[in-house]
């Protein structure tokens, strides 16, 4: 029966499916080998093969068409009507005359005509499709009368293990096998190794919150203290006034900020801070000539979504500068919100990763080898600085690291050092510097899983496949 | 951050040398600027409206420059030429000079009572024959339009008027009328209108309608006349077309009206030393005087150089750097900052112009120093500060917690903290006022009408977006809630809570009810009545009637679980039994 070489005919449906899928043993590699050919051929679709029969719609539409004319509303009754009417026009067949009495009619244009549609479809219906021009083809396959077969064939020969004798083979090695000893004298099929396993059943951490503990784990290493940053809600001062953040700054305006309709105000602040930031704000002091406006305490008191949680920072300097000054390393990573325009890469609320540093005479060289340090855990090497403003820190520092695969320099975070106007009024030593830098959890994380979209990443319409696909978050790799 | 568009063949002429654009982009970095795009305005259009509508646009070159926010001085292609030829030493800053007209005829502006309810303050200055070309006028009405959107604060806080001082006789009254009372010719229109009529005229004019709440309710609107009772403008909406700048234009009566005094004179200082470059006396501006209606008098522009003193062991100790005083004094006189060592060397007198506001401590004088110095030659160094860290306890729970609840089988899930109130009241069967939400004032869309009380509905919708996975979807997420508290300073606090919920063929109450046991086993709280956990029968609205209970621990209730009403479940447009629990994990810290 299986000589050398056989060809077997529509033999796919033995490989069909997932590789997983029982190969029978007459199949398995070993016994037989099966080689795929494909070939393809040239078929009439019915609408062609009636043609064939009856001529093109063109032509039945001509034949139709008496001496005398046909109206065209009578003409469009034929079955061959519409495609033929505009095909025979397009031939310049036939002729419509608009004018006619009782409607449009139609008249024969050409004494005879030669039906080459049906001619062209005979040749292929005698298998010397081949014998016609590839743009006649594909003329006819865009009307829907030819169509490409492919044929696929398999070559079958001998496998290494051919036999005519067939042993059944065991699936797998049971414990009466092993009490018995008789796996010795049996024969196993072969796994097939191509096929993947079964997931273990599993929970999944989400993607976002993987790089927040490494994010989190980097500052741990770096002696940095976690700081208490769940408050969502605070007020404008703290958010703004006591970072030295003028009242008519934009980020103030409701089209930037969450202001609260309910708690609408905050009740209670250190009141001689508070009126040390009041001083600072429209007066000046510390050496600064500080904005020169009417401070208002109702502004303050405007309870807001914190836009930023360097509002904890304010907090957590003001109580360091209410004890005698020991140094201090802060970070914090959590959700900040924004009133903004919303878009693929914007959400109202994001996480913000935050780290400070307050010790006597820091620099702005301290401040850059601080990021460097903290960049390199992240796996980011080069880095470059770029002047830029903050409200709040003066000197202020964009970080921009190298991305190899966009090919250019891209900002991965802001810093600086705070401005003595924010840390004098809350009392903290006059040679102590605040070095401080941000960025974002998500945008690292979307560069990271090369996400494009980050309602796939965070929010309810989370791609929870994405969750349960996501690899170990090693930032340094 | 505000960005300034010029034409590259302008910039590169002013600049008196072509850059490539890498090179350009270069310098800009280094000056704390971002090269942000390179575009023509036929560019722009075909961006905007599509590539038909650019036909017949210019492709002229142009740079897109983002300039710092408190960089007034850098707002238009005069500054910020001066800027970068000053920072190259190819050029010495200009000194400002105010001048008073030879023949004592000083342009003087009244400012009368009735201004003080609506727009009390004005200042004014004279750019005394002055020549302008058609790309140095583009940039003049630029520059005002940059002011009005950053540092004028869209017009609320100063709005700017600039006039052809040849068409108009002082002295000049700013004042203020009744709306229906002010009647003239508003710039670039046929014919007259009353105040009123102008507000209804422009309540659609894409621009000029953002300003108009500005004065719309108040019952006098401010307006500034000549002498002879024609308009100059009527602050902060629109000039009138009688004083209307051409080319031609010698003399412009610059006028600055504002709420905020100080925002006023820096933005009238910044015109006028901009565009000083082409009056016939370069980089003078002629003086004008403003009488309040108490008779004080001021004159302006004050064009005021303020001397600051810094010593540069605090410069060099604070940058990182170990720098000569007189070469710090170099440094800061490239960033317009002229500088010189005095004494014995262990001061530098910096002199600030008026065109730098923005410098208003020492902080600012070392960062411009350091921006000289290039921040990119800086030493980096790590500081010595010795601290141990400690975690913030809740989120180490939280930590630990997580990584549990995901070897249990669970899939963790991040969802928003801002929702509808529909999500927190309406779709779990309660009343919004019954729960303690904290309420926002201005949310754009439903989305953001509160903060959530209940992680539950972000888990929900979580599986309505998840539907066509394979089932059971087992969620969990620990993140905080917000509720009001009136013993807190700002009245209101987080709550860090757990929540998890199963949803399947079967409701799968004893799957949950499993999950507390474990949660429970990993807090090391025992089952008891005593001192551990138990679980009592209770009525929920988002709960099937006798599918409820309320999780006891530490003495207190802590939370609940159950296996969720019909009504919820199709409410969150889900159509399958679904089970969950929410607690409070505060207690076991």
């Amino acid at each position: 029966m299986l000589g050398a070489h056989a060809v077997l005919l529509e033999c796919s449906h033995l490989w069909a499916g997932e590789h997983q899928a029982e190969v029978s043993p007459v199949c398995s590699p070993q016994v037989i080998e099966a080689e795929q050919r494909s070939s393809k051929r040239w078929e009439l679709t019915p609408e062609g093969k009636e043609i064939v029969q009856e001529g093109s719609h063109e032509a039945r539409v001509f034949d139709s068409i008496p001496a005398e004319g046909l109206p065209q509303s009578e003409l469009m009754k034929l079955p061959s009507g519409k495609v033929g009417f505009s095909k025979a026009m397009s031939n310049k067949w036939v002729r419509l005359d608009k004018n006619a009495d009782g409607g449009p009619r139609v008249f024969r244009a050409v004494e005879s005509v030669q039906d080459s549609v049906r001619e062209k479809l005979q040749l292929v219906q005698q298998g010397e499709a081949e014998s016609l021009e590839e743009k006649d083809r594909n003329e006819l396959k865009k009307r829907k009368l030819l169509m490409e077969v492919i044929i696929k064939t398999y070559w079958i020969r001998k496998g290494s293990a051919f036999s005519t004798t067939v042993t059944k083979q065991e699936t797998d090695l049971t414990p009466e096998m092993l009490a018995s000893g008789s796996w010795r004298d049996l024969k196993f099929k072969a796994y097939n190794f191509e096929a993947l396993g079964i997931m273990p059943e599993s929970g999944h951490l989400h993607p976002l919150l993987k790089v927040r503990t490494q994010f989190r784990q980097i500052f741990l290493e770096m002696g940095f203290t976690e700081m208490p940053t769940n408050n969502f809600i605070e007020s404008s001062f703290w958010n703004f006034d006591a970072l030295f953040q003028p009242q008519q700054h934009p980020a103030r305006d409701q089209h930037d900020t969450f202001f609260l309709q309910d708690p609408a105000e905050a009740t209670d602040f250190p009141m001689d801070y508070l009126k040390r930031v009041k001083k600072i704000h429209s007066q000046g002091g510390y050496g600064s000539q500080g904005y020169k406006y009417d401070w208002k305490l109702e502004e303050a008191r405007k309870n807001i979504l914190r836009t930023h949680t360097t509002a904890v920072s304010a907090r957590m300097l003001y109580r360091l500068a209410q004890q005698k000054f020991t140094p201090a390393k802060y970070f914090s990573i959590d959700r900040v919100f924004r009133n903004e325009t919303l878009d693929a890469t914007h959400l109202a609320e994001f996480h913000q990763i935050e780290g400070v540093v307050a010790d006597y005479g820091l620099t702005l060289g301290d401040l850059m080898g601080t990021l460097r340090e903290f960049f390199t855990k992240l796996g980011i090497s080069q880095l470059r600085f770029k002047p830029a403003y903050n409200p709040y820190t003066e000197p202020s520092m964009e970080v921009f690291s190298y991305h190899r695969g966009l090919q250019k320099w891209v900002e991965v975070g802001n810093s600086g050092i705070f401005r003595p106007e924010m840390l004098l009024p809350m009392g903290l030593p006059e040679g102590v510097s605040v070095i401080a830098w941000g960025l974002s959890l998500e945008r690292p994380t979307m560069i990271k899983y090369g996400i494009n979209n980050i309602r796939e990443l965070v929010g309810h319409k989370v791609n929870l496949q994405m969750v349960y696909d996501g690899p170990l978050c090693r930032l340094d790799s | 951050m505000p960005t300034v568009s010029v034409k590259r063949e302008l910039l590169f002429q002013a600049l008196g040398r072509r850059y490539t654009d890498e090179e350009f982009d270069e310098l800009c970095f280094q000056f704390g600027l971002e090269l942000d795009e390179i575009t023509s305005e036929k560019d722009i259009i075909s961006k905007e409206q599509g590539g038909g509508k650019a036909e017949g646009a210019s492709d002229i070159i142009l740079y897109k420059i983002d300039v710092p926010a408190n960089r007034y001085d850098l707002l238009c292609l005069e500054g910020l030429v001066r800027g970068l030829q000053v920072f190259k030493e190819r050029i010495k800053a200009p000194r400002y000079k105010r001048i008073m007209p030879a023949n004592g005829g000083v342009q003087r502006l009244i400012i009368t009572e009735e201004t003080a309810q609506v727009r009390p303050h004005a200042v004014a200055a004279v750019l005394r024959n002055i020549t302008f070309s058609k790309d140095r006028y583009d940039s003049f009405i630029d520059l005002q339009e940059k002011l009005h959107q950053n540092i004028c604060r869209k017009r609320a806080l100063v709005a700017i008027g600039t006039h052809d001082l040849d068409t108009i006789s002082g002295p000049f009254t700013y004042t203020a009328r009744p709306p229906s009372e002010i009647r003239f010719k508003p710039l670039n229109q046929s014919k007259e209108y009353t105040a009123s009529e102008i507000m209804d005229l422009y309540r659609t004019d894409s621009q000029l309608k953002h300003y108009l709440h500005i004065i719309e309710n108040k019952p006098l609107y401010p307006v500034i006349y000549d002498s002879n009772g024609v308009v100059l403008s009527m602050p902060p909406i629109i000039n009138g077309n009688h004083t209307k700048i051409t080319l031609n234009t010698r003399n412009v009566f610059v006028e600055c009206t504002a709420t905020d005094i100080t925002k006023a004179k820096i933005v009238l200082d910044i015109l006028v030393t901009m565009f000083s470059e082409y009056c016939e006396k370069q980089f003078t501006v002629e003086a004008a005087e403003v009488t309040y209606h108490n008779g004080r008098t001021c004159i302006y522009p004050e064009l005021a150089y303020r001397r600051e003193k810094v010593k540069p062991d605090l410069i060099n100790k604070k940058i990182g750097i170990s720098e000569k005083p007189s070469s710090l004094a170099k440094l800061l006189t490239r960033m317009c900052l002229k500088s010189h060592v005095t004494g014995s060397g262990n001061n530098i007198e910096i002199e600030i112009p008026p065109t730098r506001a923005d410098i208003i401590h020492a902080c600012d004088i070392i960062e411009d120093a350091a921006i000289a110095y290039g921040y990119n030659n800086i030493q980096m160094t790590i500081p010595k500060t010795y601290t141990i860290a400690n975690q913030f306890p809740l989120n180490k729970l939280t930590e630990l917690l997580r990584q549990d609840l995901a070897a249990a089988g669970f899939t963790e899930a991040l969802t928003f903290a801002l929702c509808s109130q529909e999500d927190i009241a309406d779709k779990l069967g309660v009343d919004i006022s019954s729960t303690k939400a904290v309420h926002i004032a201005n949310p754009k869309t439903a989305e953001f009408q509160v903060a959530r009380t209940s992680l539950l509905p972000g888990l929900l919708k979580t599986i309505a977006a998840n539907r066509k996975m394979p089932l059971p979807l087992k969620l969990f997420e620990i993140s905080d809630i917000v509720i009001k508290d009136s013993t807190k300073d700002v009245g209101a606090r987080n709550q860090r809570n757990l929540c998890a919920i199963y949803y399947n063929k079967n409701p799968g109450f004893e799957v949950i009810h499993g999950l507390l046991d474990r949660v429970m086993q990993l807090l090391a709280v025992p089952p008891s009545k005593a001192s551990g956990y138990l679980i009592r029968a209770a009525e929920d609205s988002a709960f099937f009637p006798g599918r409820c209970a309320e999780i006891f621990a530490k003495g207190q209730s802590i939370g609940k679980l159950g296996v969720f009403h019909p009504d919820v479940i199709t409410k969150f447009e889900l159509t399958m039994p679904c089970s969950a629990l929410e607690i409070n994990i505060e207690p076991f810290l």
